[in-house]
């Protein structure tokens, strides 16, 4: 066993986690230059962005930054979800030197739904099941050398998938 | 204890394709019981998948992640028979893993 998977039921103090993944890294045998980037990838979990309740307010807790709509991202989505409580939600993405994908609802309370990390040598193509409260448009942001490109669809909710 | 996780990762050619299916309540915290009272936020913040030793995809998490979350991806370098080991913590530290061979 690996001292980051020791790590989680120990405590929930996401500094230590982050600490062990660290620790992780060192022994993946990774290229030196590679190893920076990829530690700062496995910070702790980003309280802040998922806290956070508007898209715009997400995104800048997340990436600090703006993304720009590319047609290189492509978001599949229904057009209309009966169910809010499963809404499957795919992308993929021409871009070359994905770090990360994350995916938004902007009417969900908190908008952020998940969030992504690409490490090296895996593909840029997500696919996942979101819980949607109403109709709202979907976002997905994708981080590629260190810019931000998007991709946005509205999607229809009939049942919504946050309340009773 | 069956595990909470369930795999299937598929090799073919360079690529492996990884899905999985995980037994979670993801309770977001807006939702009420039978008696009106809220059920408090339960859900899965962090999901690691690592292969020879490094991750190759890493899933943070919010409550609108659906129950019982399900995701796919795809990674380079996975060979049939590899090890690919997943494991995930929630908000309330409780925690699984497992190790699922590659197909």
């Amino acid at each position: 066993m690996t001292s980051a998977h020791n790590g989680f039921p120990a405590t929930r103090r996401l500094i230590l986690q982050g600490a062990a993944t660290v620790a992780l890294v060192g022994l993946g045998n990774l290229p030196f230059g590679l190893a920076p980037a990829f530690a700062a990838a496995n910070d702790k979990w980003p309280e802040d962005a998922f806290k956070a309740k508007g898209e715009a307010d997400a995104i800048k807790a997340l990436y600090g930054k703006t993304a720009e709509p590319s047609d290189k991202v492509k978001l599949d989505a229904p057009e209309i979800a009966e169910n809010g409580a499963v809404v499957p939600i795919s992308v993929t993405t021409s871009l070359d030197n994905v770090t990360t994908i994350s995916f938004l609802v902007a009417d969900n309370p908190s908008a952020l739904a998940a969030s992504y990390q690409i490490p090296p040598g895996t593909m840029p193509s997500v696919a996942n099941r979101l819980k949607m409260a109403k109709t709202s448009n979907v976002t997905v942001i994708v981080e590629a050398g260190g810019k931000l490109y998007s991709a946005t669809k509205e999607v229809k909710v009939t049942v919504g998938g946050c309340g009773g | 204890m069956a595990s909470t996780i369930r795999v299937r990762a598929t090799s073919s050619g360079d690529t492996t394709e990884v899905q999985a299916l995980i037994q979670h309540p993801m309770d977001s915290g807006f939702v009420k019981d039978a008696k009106g009272d809220l059920i408090p936020p339960h859900f899965i913040q962090q999901l690691i998948f690592e292969h020879d030793g490094k991750n190759v995809f890493v899933a943070d998490w919010g409550t609108a992640v659906s129950k019982d979350p399900y995701v796919k991806f795809s990674f380079k370098s996975g060979k049939k028979d590899d090890d690919l080991k997943i494991s995930w913590v929630d908000n309330k530290g409780a925690s699984d893993s497992t190790t699922a061979k590659i197909q």
